[in-house]
């Protein structure tokens, strides 16, 4: 019998499958489509303290292997977010959720996780200190390992509830950040956000995206995420997150052998909205073809030498 | 929403760069005129969106124009082939809101949504008038079929090689309507909001990464919110829209 369970910072979930944030906003597109309670969890919506639009379209780009987004931190802000969201959520999922959450300032962040602390349903917070989308805010505190270590420790000082640090891979040296989080209290790391990246249309030689710039995600990232999440867990003993284009039963295992505890599924849930429920039930399988009984024996499990 | 395989009947050239693709599958989830459908082609990342035709209980028909890679390895298929299709997305047109003699505008491939359009308004019983709009006599597609429906059809060319020299709003001025549904690329969707004296319902394109609200990527502003174009649109009301007359 495949065992599927991991523990994520002392919440155990049914299986280390989590719908990245932005990819499933708060469950009930996906809701009418399967029952997401087989999901370990998911993290919903990028949130921040007020309501933002996000950036003008086009906010998608077609690329090999992938995608660029540039949507900018669309969401209705904090407040309707826990009024609004989450009553519907409540109907949908019965789990613990993830919160993810974005800010422009270590106050904006340390508002918004001290007023979804208080929600009952929200088992872990998601700090993103990695959108590469947003000016002067996001991916600026992800890139210094004191201004991650101080958004961190802003939150700690306002939740009992497990924080994890979203990092971005667009850094020389993502091990000094992932290590600084750690040190100011972290209880979990997880990454990578998407890979800043670019197209131009030939015919009017102008970027496909509106904002220039945007993040990219997909199969693409894969090498990458794994490369990454190895280094980072290697350095820290806090459990860290997989993600980046992980698309199968397969890339779950790849990545937890890299270190990962549990693992994030982004860019695939767009194109092929059933693929975490075809993963969770892939799993069992492809575990028996590695002879694997029970997954988190296998976290950070990869052979040196 | 529905994923499902369908299998293609047919593939073939209206124009030089507009084809015709009848499929077989499972159209259940397809309920009103001006929905889309967001097909995955291989060796591609993202689905790509096509407005549905027309449909029946087994059958769905989709006019495309060859624009890029997608649209390319699309127009080489062949009957047999087989492709990966997200269907009922999308709101639609409302059918509700037509009175007695709607005008329907379309703009070069924002034409084939009227199609299956025209014809629900027709069996709601309607006398239904359509515009069509093409730059130029070779990209003409569809008069024919819409005549067949008993539309009475106006077709207009930018360089006047044939039909109403001018644009899809140009027979306007002189027409009697009590509604009007369009679809186009976006100047000409403005200059039917200024041109067009009822209320009426517009459709909408954006580059989308889902199709079915999860990623946020098509958003717009409207009068009553943001929203999104594959979610809450791509069929939006002109009283919602925020361009100025």
């Amino acid at each position: 019998m495949a065992e599927l369970t991991v523990n994520l910072c002392g919440i155990p979930l049914d299986n280390p499958v989590i719908p990245a944030s932005g990819t499933f906003g708060y469950g009930y597109e996906f809701a009418e489509l399967y029952d997401i309670n087989i999901l370990g969890t998911f993290s919903f919506k990028g949130t921040t303290k007020d309501a933002r639009f996000g950036n003008p379209t086009p906010r998608i780009a077609e690329c090999p292997g992938g995608m660029i987004n540039a949507v900018g931190l669309q969401n209705p802000g904090v407040e309707k977010v826990i009024s609004q969201e989450l009553p519907k959520l409540k109907q949908c999922f019965h789990k613990p959720v993830m919160a993810n959450v974005s800010g422009f300032s270590v106050e904006d962040y340390a508002y918004t996780c001290e007023k979804l602390d208080k929600e009952p349903q929200v088992g872990w917070l998601e700090v993103n200190v990695s959108c590469p989308n947003v000016h002067g805010g996001g991916m600026s505190f992800g890139t210094e390992p004191e201004a991650a270590a101080e958004v961190t420790r802003a939150v700690k000082a306002v939740t009992a509830k497990p924080v994890i640090i979203k990092l971005s891979p667009n850094v020389t040296d993502i091990v000094s950040i992932a290590k600084a989080c750690e040190e100011a209290g972290a209880d979990g790391i997880s990454l990578i956000n998407t890979m800043l990246g670019m197209r131009i249309d030939l015919r009017t030689r102008r970027s496909v995206i509106a904002n220039t710039m945007g993040g990219y995600s997909g199969p693409g990232i894969f090498p990458v995420a794994v490369r990454m999440v190895y280094q980072v867990a290697q350095a820290v003993k806090i459990p860290v997150i997989g993600m980046g284009g992980v698309s199968s039963a397969e890339d779950v295992i790849e990545m937890m052998l890299a270190g990962a505890t549990a693992v994030e599924v982004g860019a695939a849930n767009l194109v092929r909205p059933y693929i975490c429920r075809d993963i969770i039930r892939e799993l069992p399988e492809v575990m028996a073809k590695y002879n694997i009984q029970s997954l988190s024996d296998i976290i950070g499990g990869v052979n040196h030498g | 929403m529905k994923q499902s395989i369908f299998q293609i009947l047919s593939n073939t050239p209206l124009t030089d760069s507009v084809y015709k693709m009848v499929l077989s599958g499972d159209t259940s989830a397809i309920t009103a005129p001006g929905q889309f459908v967001n097909i995955q082609l291989s060796g591609m990342f993202l689905r790509r969106p096509i407005s549905v035709c027309d449909w029946d209980d087994s059958s769905l028909t989709i006019v495309y124009k060859v624009v890029g890679r997608g649209t390319a390895a699309m127009a080489a298929m062949e009957p047999g082939q087989e492709l990966d299709i997200l269907t009922g997305l999308g709101n639609g047109y409302d059918l509700s809101l037509a009175g007695d003699k709607p005008v329907l505008l379309g703009g070069g491939v924002g034409v084939p949504p009227l199609y299956a359009l025209a014809k629900a308004l027709i069996a709601q019983g309607c006398q239904v008038s359509v515009i069509l709009g093409f730059n130029t006599r070779k990209e003409i597609f569809f008069e024919e079929e819409f005549k067949a429906l008993g539309c009475a059809v106006t077709v207009t060319t930018a360089d006047g090689s044939y039909g109403v020299q001018g644009f899809a709003t140009t027979p306007l001025g002189g027409m009697d309507y009590s509604y009007f549904y369009t679809c186009g690329p976006e100047p000409m969707l403005k200059a039917v909001y200024k041109a067009t004296v009822t209320s009426g319902q517009m459709s909408f394109e954006e580059r989308m990464g889902c199709g079915f609200g999860a990623c946020m990527g098509c958003s717009c502003k409207t009068l009553t919110g943001y929203k999104r174009i594959c979610k809450e649109g791509p069929v939006m009301k002109k009283e919602e829209i925020l361009w100025q007359s």
